[in-house]
C-alpha cells in the first residue's frame, strides 16, 4: 500500500531522516514509535506531503507521489491527523466534517447554492460523526469541544476523506486517561476497516493496536516487526524501551 | 441568515428607497450625493470583504481597481465611446486581468509580503496614472460625458442614485451567495485553517486566486460608477490612502460578514462628512473615535448585532 525507499530530509547539519525504507501493508495498522527528537514528526510530514524529502522515493498504492503536495495525496486517499489540534475553530464539528467531505467530492468552483444546506454534504458528515461518537455534538462550534472531543474530531475528518490510508500524528496526545482507553477502542474498530499508520507515545496504545511496528532513532529505523519481536529487541529496549520494559 | 437580520436589511433598504424624495423635499440634495457617493465605495467594500474578510488575504492595493474602473470610463469616452455598458464591461474585464496577474503573484505569498506586494503593484498603477499625459496626468481628466447606459440617465442625480443602490444590493447578494456556496466555504476554511484545508484535500491557491477576480472585477465596477459620479478622474483614486479608507470601512464595519462592509462605508463617510462641516481638523477627532470603535466592537459595527451560532 505504501512504500518508502531511501528517504533522506536533513536540516543544516541534521539528518532528520536519514536512509529510511518501510513498507505498509494493506490492512495493517503498523505503528511508528521512538523518543522524543527522533524524527517522527518530520517522517509523518513527508509521507503526508507536507515536506519535500532531499531524495528518495514514496510509492502510494502503486504510485510514486513523492512530488505531489499536501492536498493532491489527500484527494487519492491518504489522511492524515495532527499531532498538534488542527480543525476549523469557527465552524461547528458537523461543518467541519462536512468540508472534509466536500474536499473529496471533486472541485469546488460551485459558486451559487449554499453548501452547508446541501444534505449530500452533511448527511455523510453526521454518519462519520455518530461513528466517533460525537453524534450529539455535532452543532457544537469547534472551538467550543472538549479538547478529547477536538481530537475525535480530527479523526472523524480524516475519515471524512474516505481515506485507503490513515496517517494518525499522536492521536491521544494531551488526553486523560479515560479518553485515551476510549480512543483507543474506537481505534481498535476502525483497524478491522483501514490501513493504519500510528505515530503514538502511548505503549500501552501501541502494543495494543499495531501489527507491526517501527522503531524510529535520530533519523534510522533500528528495527521493525511483529510487537513481541520489538519488545524483545534487546536495540530497542536499550534506546527506547528502557525505562518501560 | 436569521430573521432578524433579514428584517435589518428590508429597514435599510427601505430607508435609502424613501431618502432622495425627504431630502428633495427638505432641499438637501448635497446628501443624495453624498449617499450615493457612499454606496458606490460600498460595493468597493464589499468586494474587498470577499477577499479580506473572507479569504484573509489583506490586499492593501484595492483602490486599483477603482482606479481601473474610472479611467475605463474616461478613456473610452475620451475616444468618442459612451457606451455605458460597454463603459462597465471594459471597467470589469479589465480589473479582472490586472486582479489576475496580481493576484497570482502575491497569493503565493501570504502576510506582510502579500501587503507589500499588493501595495507595490497598486503604486505603479499610480505612477502610471500620474505619468500619462495624454490623460491629464497627476491633474486628471474631466470626462467628456457620463456613461449612457439607456436604463438610467447618470446625469440625473435620483436616478444615478437608485442605479448605485441596486448595484449595491447585488454586489451585497452576490458575495452573500459566493461566500456560503461551496467555492465560498473553500475561501473561509482555508483562513481558518490553512494545513487542514490541504490535508484533507483542497489546494487553496486557484480558490484564492478567482475570489481575488472576482473581487476586483467587483470593484472595477464601482471604480466605474465612481468615476461618472466625481465626473472628475485623478490617479489619487488609486492612492493608498484610498486603499486604506476601503480596508478601514471593511474592519470598521465587520470583517466576514454580510452588512460589515455596507455599514462601515456608511459610518466612516457620514462621519467624516459631520466632522468635516464642523471643524477643519475633523481628522484630529475621526482617528481617535476610529482607534476607539476597533477596540471596543472587535467583531466591527456588525458585530453589534451579531451573536454567534451555537
Amino acid at each position: 500500500m505504501l512504500e518508502v525507499r531511501s528517504l533522506v530530509k536533513t536540516f543544516g547539519a541534521l539528518r532528520a531522516t536519514d536512509g529510511i525504507d518501510l513498507d505498509v501493508r494493506e490492512g495493517e495498522t503498523h505503528a511508528i514509535i521512538g523518543p522524543n527528537g527522533a524524527g517522527k514528526t518530520t517522517f509523518i510530514g513527508q509521507l503526508a506531503g507536507n515536506l519535500r524529502p532531499d531524495s528518495g522515493r514514496i510509492t502510494f498504492a502503486g504510485e510514486d507521489v513523492t512530488g505531489l503536495g499536501a492536498p493532491q495525496r489527500a484527494r487519492r486517499g491518504l489522511a492524515r491527523s495532527f499531532q498538534i489540534t488542527s480543525i476549523y475553530p469557527e465552524f461547528s464539528a458537523l461543518h467541519n466534517v462536512a468540508l472534509a467531505v466536500q474536499a473529496q467530492s471533486g472541485h469546488s468552483f460551485r459558486f451559487w447554492s449554499a453548501a452547508l444546506k446541501e444534505s449530500s454534504l452533511l448527511d455523510p458528515a453526521q454518519k462519520i460523526l455518530d461513528e466517533v461518537g460525537l453524534g450529539s455534538r455535532s452543532r457544537v462550534l469547534a472551538a467550543n469541544l472538549s479538547h478529547g472531543e477536538q481530537r475525535q474530531l480530527e479523526v472523524a475528518m480524516a475519515l471524512a476523506t474516505r481515506p485507503r490510508l490513515l496517517l494518525l500524528d499522536e492521536p491521544m496526545a494531551g488526553m486523560g486517561i479515560e479518553e485515551s482507553q476510549r480512543m483507543i477502542g474506537f481505534l481498535g474498530t476502525l483497524k478491522q476497516r483501514h490501513t493504519i499508520v500510528l505515530v503514538e507515545h502511548d505503549m500501552d496504545a501501541v502494543f495494543k493496536l499495531a501489527d507491526r511496528i517501527s522503531v524510529l532513532v535520530y533519523g534510522r529505523l533500528i528495527a521493525s516487526g511483529e510487537p513481541e519481536a520489538i519488545r524483545a529487541n534487546p536495540e530497542v529496549r536499550a534506546a527506547y524501551l528502557g525505562e518501560d520494559a | 441568515m436569521t430573521k432578524g437580520r433579514l428584517i435589518g436589511w428590508i429597514a435599510g433598504v427601505l430607508i435609502l428607497i424613501a431618502l432622495p424624495p425627504i431630502l428633495q423635499a427638505f432641499n438637501q440634495p448635497f446628501y443624495i450625493d453624498l449617499v450615493r457617493r457612499i454606496m458606490i465605495l460600498a460595493i468597493a467594500a464589499v468586494s474587498l470583504n470577499l477577499i479580506l474578510g473572507y479569504g484573509g488575504m489583506v490586499s492593501f492595493g484595492h483602490a486599483a481597481y477603482i482606479g481601473i474602473g474610472a479611467y475605463a470610463v474616461g478613456i473610452l469616452g475620451f475616444y468618442g465611446f459612451f457606451n455605458g455598458w460597454l463603459h462597465l464591461l471594459v471597467a470589469m474585464v479589465a480589473s479582472a486581468i490586472v486582479a489576475l496577474a496580481i493576484g497570482a503573484v502575491s497569493i503565493r505569498t501570504s502576510g506582510i509580503y502579500f501587503i507589500m506586494i499588493t501595495l507595490a503593484f497598486t503604486q505603479m498603477l499610480y505612477y502610471l496614472g500620474i505619468s500619462v499625459a495624454e490623460y491629464g496626468g497627476d491633474d486628471g481628466m474631466r470626462l467628456k460625458r457620463r456613461s449612457q447606459l439607456g436604463i438610467a440617465d447618470l446625469n440625473d442625480p435620483i436616478q444615478f442614485y437608485y442605479l448605485a443602490l441596486v448595484v449595491m444590493l447585488i454586489a451585497v447578494y452576490l458575495t452573500y451567495r459566493i461566500v456560503n456556496s461551496r467555492f465560498g466555504l473553500v475561501l473561509r476554511a482555508s483562513k481558518s485553517n490553512e494545513a487542514r484545508s490541504r490535508a484533507i484535500g483542497f489546494s487553496p491557491y486557484p480558490y484564492r486566486l478567482v475570489a481575488f477576480v472576482i473581487a476586483g472585477a467587483m470593484c472595477g465596477l464601482a471604480g466605474a460608477l465612481y468615476g461618472n459620479h466625481t465626473n472628475y478622474i485623478t490617479p489619487s483614486l488609486m492612492s493608498w490612502q484610498q486603499s486604506g479608507d476601503i480596508m478601514f470601512m471593511v474592519i470598521l464595519g465587520g470583517m466576514a460578514s454580510t452588512a460589515g462592509p455596507v455599514l462601515g462605508t456608511f459610518a466612516l463617510l457620514l462621519l467624516e462628512s459631520f466632522l468635516a462641516g464642523w471643524t477643519e481638523h475633523w481628522q484630529v477627532i475621526l482617528g481617535p473615535l476610529l482607534i476607539l470603535s476597533v477596540i471596543f466592537f472587535r467583531r466591527g459595527l456588525a458585530g453589534i448585532f451579531y451573536k454567534p451560532d451555537a
